[in-house]
């Protein structure tokens, strides 16, 4: 169908609503609580706009297009209201100039309809923050209303986040309800429009040990970091910024930068162990265990199935043991001065590193954590460019890995690499294809039926963590539906994680994805058990059981709200 | 009676909407009717929010038979239909024995309405009924496609249900029922002509003041301002018409309690409404109000709110600023 926008025809599709058929044409229609991944709430009332023959303003992001709709996107009157309300809402969005976690746009819009910064007061002062574990930092003071992370935090199955009373206002706040519980994914952060609720910021314990004379501060970078930090230095989504990354964290004063692609590696090499050994035995499904926020749904929300988690550690972990013993060892270095930074996409992997189990000799694999966003305003306050900084290679022995390890950040990526090595383990002969493509992509639910030799193995994928609760009702049910089954509590994986840069929604996740896929195409390794590395750790350091236990796997129980 | 018949009687009669917003009855009724849906229902809505509207309260108390005769009807013109009466919570308290006396074996029940929020509005009727936070849904479609659970609703207003009783008789002449209310020496629910000018009902009903005076027409909270000399036209929303002698009221005193009204009632999910409403309570409990910030809030609550109820809820403020008490203005540059 054909309709007009400011006077210009534009060629729109049914169904589609006026935002989005703006936002494909370029058309500057304002607004902060439209997030495509969420249902339509048409509460902020910036996107307003005056069509033809209907009377008042309608909400652009609300209105689905009819032929030969005629719209006006700007307008005195429009732009007086866009301009009175940026003011109502600027009271609020006020503290956030300045913090570390910032998102512009609103400034963008204040500056677009000159608005009078100061017109209204704070009403939101005394308002308090809360934090979720480790993760998540929520600064009510900061929150204009758009009500993003409740309904994301829904999206997610968890709502943790819901809309309560306070003072004659309903407004976003954590859940009372001891059913609940932060499973502290980000997905909330990630749609912040205000970064009202961020990451909770670690950065300046890093720049402490990196000042410090004594630690040898080692650097990990997540899969999906490599594909998504660009973003923030103004890159094409889905840039491959690999090497620049390295480049950066060695300005920055890295003594070391280990791949935890390399990490994968060795977490797709015991997983397979262990899918092989529990389909042989008959044990049932074996889920995956990477997601630390997964981790937590399961032994919150559905301990019963606490038992068939994968006691395989998550590639950032097991990096970070191999770090501090086997890197440590091998550099002749006191592990107790290393100190352990993983760049990670995510705000659960926050939380994952405070977990006592995961302990060797006492100390933590992983000392912190930053997400994308974190570095990426480290790198700025140092005054590091992404994009001019002279890329360098990730360091030998922890520094290569196959492409196997590179996929884990998009959803389908650990089932993917895990199952290339299961079947070569399983069957001894070579894989009839390397890629498995049933197991790619962003639909909520993949699944797959794999022949491995005699066995037809059951698999499926969970992109999203709200859709997990339709597989484990099936396995409550028939505990011998599924053999294997990946969940990400996050829209595509790690690619759209909580830590992720912002904006993040499906055509920016399919980029960051597509560009891991493209990297493991042009790997010449690609098996996870085969990369050099692994071997030769498997060599000379994780030569038997009781070590390969304490730097691989660890435990699971249910747990309660506190 | 034959369906058709009662849904051209209403048309025939002209009868609007009660609860304020005025839609003709007959035209709702026939669109639910023509929904192809598996089933349907009725709502009949005894939850308005307004303050000082006593008519609902009235009705219930004296035609409670004629109301639930209106939704009879209602059940029998809307095919597979099932009805819910959704009852303020003092209302329910006040009236269920008799109206589950009056629906025994009817399909017929009756709903609590969730303490605190102003959930009169159609949409959030709907999301109360279905258990849900009475917030206002985004229409379309419009709860005659899919309201209540998803299915085609017809929601009426207690009045409503009862004019189509007297409509169905043959008994309806074209009238309404007032609420006389405020500083009045006659106070009461009045059923007089629905098109009598306001000055005409206060006359009729010896409410005339005898001081100088300015009457809320429509509702308690967000009821038009209007001066002695302005109430020609007739009554709008409700019909409560609330009298305030000049020299017995304090303006600001009854803004800030109109303020604390819409502040504790509505929903908080647009920003014209969440926002505007307490920065006009802000002004008030300054005592100074800045002209043009108020003219602008107006504006935004008028043009921009999500729902009926924030749109209107800058009227009054504005009106009795500008008609009764400009002194309350700062000097605008």
């Amino acid at each position: 169908m054909q309709i007009t926008i400011n006077g210009k025809q534009i060629a729109a599709v049914e169904g589609k609503t006026v935002l989005e058929i703006a936002m494909i044409n370029g058309i500057d229609i304002p607004f902060l609580c439209y997030h495509s991944d969420l249902k339509i709430k048409a509460n902020c009332r910036l996107c307003l706009v005056s069509i033809k023959g209907k009377r008042g303003l309608q909400t652009a992001c609300s209105t689905l297009v009819e032929p030969d709709m005629e719209i006006s996107t700007e307008s005195a009157e429009i732009n007086q209201i866009r301009k009175t309300n940026l003011e109502l809402l600027f009271a609020q969005y006020k503290k956030s100039l300045g913090a570390w976690d910032f998102n512009p746009e609103l400034l963008r819009l204040a500056k677009k309809y000159q608005i009078d910064l100061q017109r209204f007061s704070d009403r939101k002062k005394h308002y308090p923050k809360y934090q979720f574990g480790p993760a998540v930092l929520f600064d009510t003071s900061k929150c204009i209303d758009c009500r993003n992370c409740v309904d994301a935090c829904h999206n997610q199955a968890v709502d943790f986040l819901e809309i309560r009373e306070k003072e004659t206002f309903f407004q976003p706040a954590p859940s009372q309800d001891k059913k609940t519980d932060c499973i502290y994914c980000g997905q909330c952060v990630a749609h912040c429009p205000v970064a009202a609720l961020s990451a909770a910021a670690d950065f300046d314990k890093v720049e402490k040990a990196l000042n410090q004379k004594n630690k040898v501060v080692v650097f990990q970078f997540a899969p999906s970091i490599r594909t998504s930090i660009g973003e923030e230095f103004n890159l094409p989504y889905g840039e491959v910024v690999t090497e620049k990354i390295v480049g950066a964290l060695k300005a920055l004063g890295a003594d070391k930068v280990f791949d935890t692609s390399v990490g994968a590696d060795f977490t797709s090499t015991e997983e397979a162990k262990e899918l092989i050994e529990k389909i042989q035995a008959g044990k049932g499904a074996c889920l995956s265990s990477c997601c630390p926020s997964w981790v937590k749904y399961v032994e919150f929300f559905y301990p019963e199935f606490v038992h068939c988690l994968a006691t395989t550690r998550s590639p950032q972990i097991i990096l970070g043991g191999l770090i501090k013993t086997y890197f440590a060892n091998k550099d002749k270095i006191d592990p107790k001065k290393v100190v352990v930074v993983s760049i990670m996409p995510c705000t659960s992997k926050k939380y994952e590193i405070t977990r006592k189990e995961l302990e060797i000799n006492g100390l933590k694999p992983v000392d912190y954590v930053l997400t994308t966003r974190e570095l990426a305003h480290l790198f700025k306050k140092h005054k590091i460019d992404l994009k001019t900084v002279k890329p360098e290679k990730a360091d030998d022995p922890l520094g290569l890995p196959t492409g196997g390890g590179v996929i884990y950040g998009a959803s389908g990526g650990v089932a993917e690499s895990a199952l290339r090595s299961a079947y070569l383990m399983m069957t001894k002969a070579n894989l009839p294809k390397i890629e498995f493509t049933e197991v790619r992509g962003l639909q909520g639910i993949k699944k797959a039926l794999i022949q491995m030799g005699d066995r037809t193995i059951k698999m499926a994928v969970v992109n999203g963590i709200g859709n997990a609760k339709t597989i484990l009702e099936e396995l409550k049910k028939n505990p011998k539906a599924y053999d294997a089954v990946e969940v990400m509590a996050c829209p595509g994986g790690c690619i759209g994680g909580g830590g992720q840069p912002v904006p993040t929604y499906g055509a920016i996740r399919s980029k960051r994805a597509g560009s891991l896929y493209e990297i493991d195409a042009k790997e010449q390794g690609r098996i996870a058990h085969l990369n050099p590395v692994v071997k030769e750790v498997y060599r000379d350091y994780l030569i038997n059981e009781k070590i390969i236990k304490t730097i691989c796997h660890t435990k699971y129980a249910s747990v309660k709200r506190k | 009676m034959a369906e058709i018949d009662i849904i051209a009687k209403l048309k025939e009669s002209k009868l609007l909407g009660r609860s304020g917003s005025g839609f003709p009855t007959g035209l709702k009724w026939e669109m639910v009717k023509n929904e192809k849906a598996a089933k349907k229902y009725i709502v009949c809505n005894a939850a308005s929010g307004e303050p000082k509207v006593m008519k609902d309260e009235y009705l219930l108390e004296n035609h409670p038979q004629e109301i639930i005769e209106g939704i009879k009807i209602a059940l029998q013109t809307i095919d597979n239909s099932s009805a819910y009466i959704y009852l303020r919570k003092d209302f329910y308290v006040k009236f269920k024995d008799i109206l589950v006396k009056l629906t025994k074996n009817l399909p017929i029940m009756l709903v609590k309405k969730p303490g605190g929020y102003l959930a009169g509005e159609e949409t959030c009727v709907c999301e109360a009924i279905e258990g849900k936070n009475p917030e206002p849904r985004i229409k379309p479609p419009f709860p005659t496609q899919a309201g209540l659970f998803g299915f085609p609703t017809l929601i009426n207003n207690v009045e409503t249900f009862y004019y189509v009783s007297q409509i169905a008789k043959s008994q309806y002449k074209n009238t309404r029922f007032y609420t006389v209310a405020g500083q009045a020496k006659n106070k009461g629910v009045f059923e007089l002509p629905a098109d009598w000018p306001i000055e005409r009902v206060l006359k009729e009903t010896g409410n005339w003041p005898k001081s100088d005076f300015f009457a809320q027409v429509g509702g308690g909270a967000s009821g038009e301002v209007l001066l002695p000399e302005e109430l020609q036209k007739p009554a709008g929303g409700p019909g409560a018409i609330i009298i305030y002698e000049k020299k017995k009221t304090a303006c600001l005193k009854l803004m800030k309690e109109w303020a604390v009204f819409f502040l504790e009632q509505n929903c908080d999910k647009c920003t014209p409404c969440r926002e505007g409403v307490f920065r006009i309570s802000e002004m008030l409990n300054k005592g100074k109000v800045d002209g043009k910030a108020l003219q602008d809030i107006v504006v935004n609550l008028r043009e921009a709110s999500f729902c009926g109820l924030g749109k209107i809820a800058g009227i009054p403020f504005s009106g009795l600023i500008n008609k009764v008490c400009k002194s309350l203005l700062t000097e605008n540059k």
